[in-house]
């Protein structure tokens, strides 16, 4: 039985929390978890971990005087302490204008985050789902390594002015790369569920035991712009970076991509491939993410972007109040739709650009594009022709996910993605594969 | 022996060699943690308990880490306090090697019956993986065993300073730099850890440590009138250490506000750069990054052995046996160190999470690898080149988790590049031997590959250099390297007197992914014929 803590039990720690409360209004947060984490390496396990832990926050307003303090001991004397430690902080820091208040009881969407499957999963089955991958590699003299982690949880809000809510969920992650005995090839495949019994390491393994094989002795091609067909991992990556910057605030403030020259922000305003949709939606099955965020406010249906156009940004409670709209919430799941283009249309249809397999350390140049740079691996091959070629180099690039979805030639069926590079646990990711035009790579890497 | 005769205050190896200046305060990156009280059951008996459990259930080897660990942190922007919070977590870890097969299991609930329980799921999962194991692990002996304790030396308990002049620094500086004509947000942290870290194993080890760490960092921005462009300035000089509270009053954040703004709008009107070829001259507030990321990951001895492929990467060091010895890194006066003892560097300990009191040795000797990074199942795998050597096997004590509920692996110590083993060459002599150059000060943006041949980096602050003298400032600045090629560029290192150590609380490794804190010595450094690409696209 997965070892987190229940409604019930997170009811009565959150109320017992408050009752200690002296301050004018204070909120609880409390996490739980019940975890678990397999690696594997030269096609054997390396490290494993198995860890149950939870955390209650409080934060204490006095008046607007406002401040936090967390523990993970929830006995009467712990919770005192912690209660008591954020009402003398609240009593030393300046007022805070920007402090809304605590929330009264919402309505939250339905969904069901919690699949037995993962909940339940135990040592063995873990190891059969990471033997059918290290056994394929074996049989070929290849090297496999990868990393399977789980876990059952639960999120709990609970305020002085009656709100609480709670929620369960299961979440898995499973990656690996396969790497030729030499060293000259490498080849990675990946994704994330929320019901364990979805996941076939089996197929994984076998599509990264292949792009190893042919990722064999890659040869080098100029950097430069180029046409590009890219897996579905590579357009969330990218994507997510533009997720992350959806900020009305920073917007509002000037410091944006989603700044308005002049003043405001770009809602209503076209900035990409009238093909994109972006959407939001944690009463969808297919995007499951937490139904309230870290205030216990609703989170609902948000549609970002429409036929290419910013229909909405990120509003914190304080900031919507400010600019007299609805705050926006924080669903943390999201979905691109596509088309209807195969993979291998894109191919068939490219003369001549570059398969991309997977991104790599992919971090921020400037802001004020969302420019990024960040490598590829584990599979980039030349297209030539409408067919692969032959492998290539990895190459580092300098782009933008603005300027590569103005650049779209064609769209595919979206799917649900590792969308965290250290493949750690995230909310539903579901993008299509993409075919690009002049996307920038600016040197070559040597790295396999 | 008593407790007394192993304490272990860090020596002062690296004398006249303090860590003085610079870090990076990446946004997002300093993950709070929690400290306190410690936990009030008997640490003896709790650690007795599971290693017996463990013990009667089969294990050849276990070891438990049990610990506290207490956060604070201060966030500022403009005159608002965005947050202050408090976070306290304790509990304990039990990892296990039975025949050859790692377990490994944690939990909050810090009990004799739980770290019974877990010891024995720890053994479990141990059995359950056992049957895929093809090489079994081996532990390099211990040198050290008994009882030891070892604490941070900080002048000043952050937790006894009271929070209001925490909060009142922090609105000084934003208050200073918002006074600067053309900044439009001042933002400003900081942060304090105390980690109370106690560690048993079935080879006799029982050591118990207290470990400090401090950040605190202003963030910059200016806005152009026409909101056609923003630029953003750190403290990038700032780097987080193994300090106390002195660390804030040291860093002065509100006499140096000003100029941090001030750099920010000259940004505005800066010269982009024309891409092309340049001299770098490079200060330590930038430098230790680029040590860190292009000489401390790919000497990782784990990566070299491709146990991180799936995520951190392997190493151009394709093969240990083949490297060590012969490859030239870089030119001889390049020495690089692996230590865990310089005062107040963030990597600085008593013992490591394999109970292991970690030693000084040369990475990178006269310019050739001469050693990697190890822990005590890792040692075994150089026994040929120790062998060789005349060394005994033993591991480096680098072997680190990043709290009770991780499993410790190997983690780098502080990485140092040494200053010019001769003389004591300034920063000046080095830019005089410059025609066409950029003088960068501050990391910024960095990115490498998986095996670290191909990293590109931006910084905070760039300077053109034109025969041999500073002149204005220039933007959009990024350079990018092939590691051996970079290194084997640098023409000339600075001396002693400009040496400094830099860091950050949020070096990430593993999967789950780990964040460690870490630290590198370097002084001022000279390359030749680097190539530069401006950033600043716009379509």
């Amino acid at each position: 039985m997965a070892n987190f803590i229940s409604r019930e039990e997170a009811q009565r720690i959150v109320e017992r929390a408050l009752s200690f409360s002296q301050a004018d209004q204070a909120r609880v947060n409390l996490s739980s978890s019940d975890t678990g984490n397999t690696r594997f390496a030269q096609n054997q396990m390396s490290t494993s971990g198995d860890a149950t832990n939870a955390n209650l926050s409080i934060t204490s307003a006095l008046g607007t005087r406002v401040a936090s303090a967390t523990t993970n001991i929830f006995t009467d004397d712990a919770l005192r302490r912690v209660v008591e430690t954020s009402e003398q902080l609240a009593r030393l820091v300046p007022e805070n204008e920007e402090y809304v208040g605590e929330l009264g009881p919402q309505t939250y969407p339905e969904n069901d985050q919690y699949f037995e499957s993962t909940g339940e999963l135990a040592p063995d089955r873990r190891a059969q789902a990471i033997a059918a991958v290290t056994e394929q590699a074996a049989a070929r003299n290849l090297i496999s390594t990868g990393f399977l982690i789980h876990e059952a949880a639960s999120d709990a809000v609970g305020t002085s002015e009656g709100l609480f809510a709670y929620g369960t969920r299961t979440r898995a992650n499973f990656t690996t790369t396969v790497r030729t005995a030499d060293g000259t090839g490498s080849g990675w495949a990946g994704t994330s569920t929320h019901d364990f019994d979805d996941l076939d390491t089996r197929a994984l393994g076998a599509r990264a035991v292949e792009k190893a094989m042919r990722s064999q002795s890659p040869r080098a091609v100029e950097p430069g712009r180029w046409t590009v067909v890219m897996e579905p991992t590579t357009v969330g990556n990218m994507v997510g970076l533009m997720m992350n910057q959806l900020s009305a605030r920073s917007a509002d403030e000037g410091r944006s991509f989603f700044s308005a020259t002049g003043g405001g922000n770009k809602i209503g305003e076209q900035f990409v491939d009238s093909r994109v949709n972006i959407f939001s939606d944690p009463g969808d099955p297919r995007i499951l993410s937490p139904t309230f965020d870290g205030e216990g406010l609703p989170n609902r249906r948000m549609v970002w972007v429409e036929d290419g156009e910013l229909r909405n940004l990120n509003y914190s409670r304080y900031w919507a109040q400010r600019q007299s709209v609805e705050p926006s919430g924080f669903p943390s799941g999201w979905y691109m739709s596509g088309g209807d283009s195969t993979m291998d249309d894109m191919i068939a249809s490219t003369e001549r650009g570059l398969l991309l397999t997977r991104f790599w350390y992919i971090r921020g140049v400037d802001p004020r594009t969302i420019l990024f740079t960040g490598l590829t691996r584990d599979g980039t091959f030349l297209i030539e022709n409408g067919e692969i070629s032959h492998p290539v180099k990895n190459f580092r690039w300098n782009e933008s996910p603005i300027f590569m979805l103005n650049n779209i030639e064609m769209m595919g069926e979206p799917v649900r993605i590792s969308a965290s590079e250290s493949s750690g646990l995230t909310d539903a990711v579901v993008v299509p594969p993409l075919k690009v035009r002049d996307f920038t790579f600016t040197s070559l890497s040597d790295a396999i | 022996m008593n407790r007394r005769e192993f304490v272990r205050h860090s020596a002062v190896a690296a004398a006249g060699l303090g860590v003085a200046g610079h870090s990076n305060l990446v946004h997002g990156i300093l993950v709070p943690t929690s400290v306190g009280r410690g936990i009030d059951q008997d640490r003896d008996a709790l650690a007795s308990a599971a290693l017996n459990a463990a013990r009667s259930a089969g294990a050849d080897y276990a070891d438990i880490r049990i610990s506290t660990t207490r956060t604070q942190f201060v966030a500022t922007r403009e005159q608002i306090v965005a947050g202050v919070s408090d976070s306290e977590t304790s509990g304990f870890g039990v990892r296990v090697l039975v025949d050859g097969t790692w377990g490994f299991a944690a939990s909050r609930d810090v009990t004799q019956s739980e770290v019974v329980r877990v010891a024995r799921v720890a053994v479990e999962q141990a059995r359950a993986n056992r049957a895929a194991q093809r090489r079994p692990v081996e532990l390099a002996p211990v040198d050290w065993t008994g009882r030891g304790t070892w604490s941070t030396p900080i002048d000043v308990d952050p937790y006894d300073v009271p929070i209001e002049e925490k909060v009142e620094v922090l609105l000084a500086a934003n208050e200073a730099a918002l006074a600067v004509s053309g900044v439009a947000f001042a933002n400003s942290s900081m942060g304090f850890i105390r980690d109370l870290k106690f560690f048993a194993s079935t080879d006799d080890v029982i050591t118990d440590q207290t470990v400090y760490r401090a950040t605190c960092g202003v963030n910059v921005t200016a806005v152009s009138p026409d909101r056609s462009d923003f630029q953003s300035r750190s403290s990038a000089e700032v780097a987080p250490a193994g300090r106390g509270y002195e660390l804030v009053t040291r860093a002065d954040l509100v006499g140096e506000a000003p100029r941090w703004a001030e750099e920010a709008v000259q940004k505005l009107s800066a010269t982009p750069v024309q891409p092309g070829r340049y001299d770098l001259v490079l200060r330590p507030s930038h430098l230790w990054l680029t040590v860190h990321e292009s000489i401390a990951h790919p000497t990782e001895l784990d990566r070299i052995m491709g146990f991180e492929a799936n995520y951190a990467g392997t190493s151009f060091i394709s093969s240990a046996e083949e490297f060590l010895g012969s490859f030239r890194y870089g030119p001889e006066i390049m020495n690089v160190q692996g230590e865990r003892t310089t005062q107040n560097a963030l990597s600085t300990i008593g013992w490591d999470d394999d109970g292991v009191q970690p030693d000084d040795y040369l990475i990178v000797k006269d310019g050739v690898l001469n050693d990697l990074q190890t822990t005590r199942e890792q040692a075994p795998w150089l026994a040929d080149w120790y062998g060789s050597q005349g060394l005994p096997v033993r591991s480096h004590g680098n072997c680190q988790a990043q709290s009770w509920e991780d499993v410790q692996f190997q983690r780098m110590p502080n990485v140092n590049l040494l200053p010019h083993p001769d003389r004591d060459v300034s920063e000046e002599e080095i830019v005089e031997g410059v025609e066409n150059g950029i003088l960068i000060d501050g990391s910024g943006s960095f990115s490498i590959d998986q095996q670290r041949y191909n990293a590109q980096f931006g910084g905070q602050v760039f300077y053109e250099i034109r025969n041999g003298r500073v002149t204005g400032q220039l933007k959009d600045v990024a350079y990018q390297i092939r590691t051996p090629e970079f290194w084997s560029s640098m023409d000339l290192i600075g001396g002693p007197s400009t040496y400094e150590f830099g860091g950050t609380f949020g070096d990430g490794k593993g999967q789950p992914s780990q964040s460690n804190s870490i630290s590198h010595g370097c002084p001022v450094t000279r390359h030749r014929d680097v190539t530069v690409i401006n950033t600043g696209r716009r379509a």
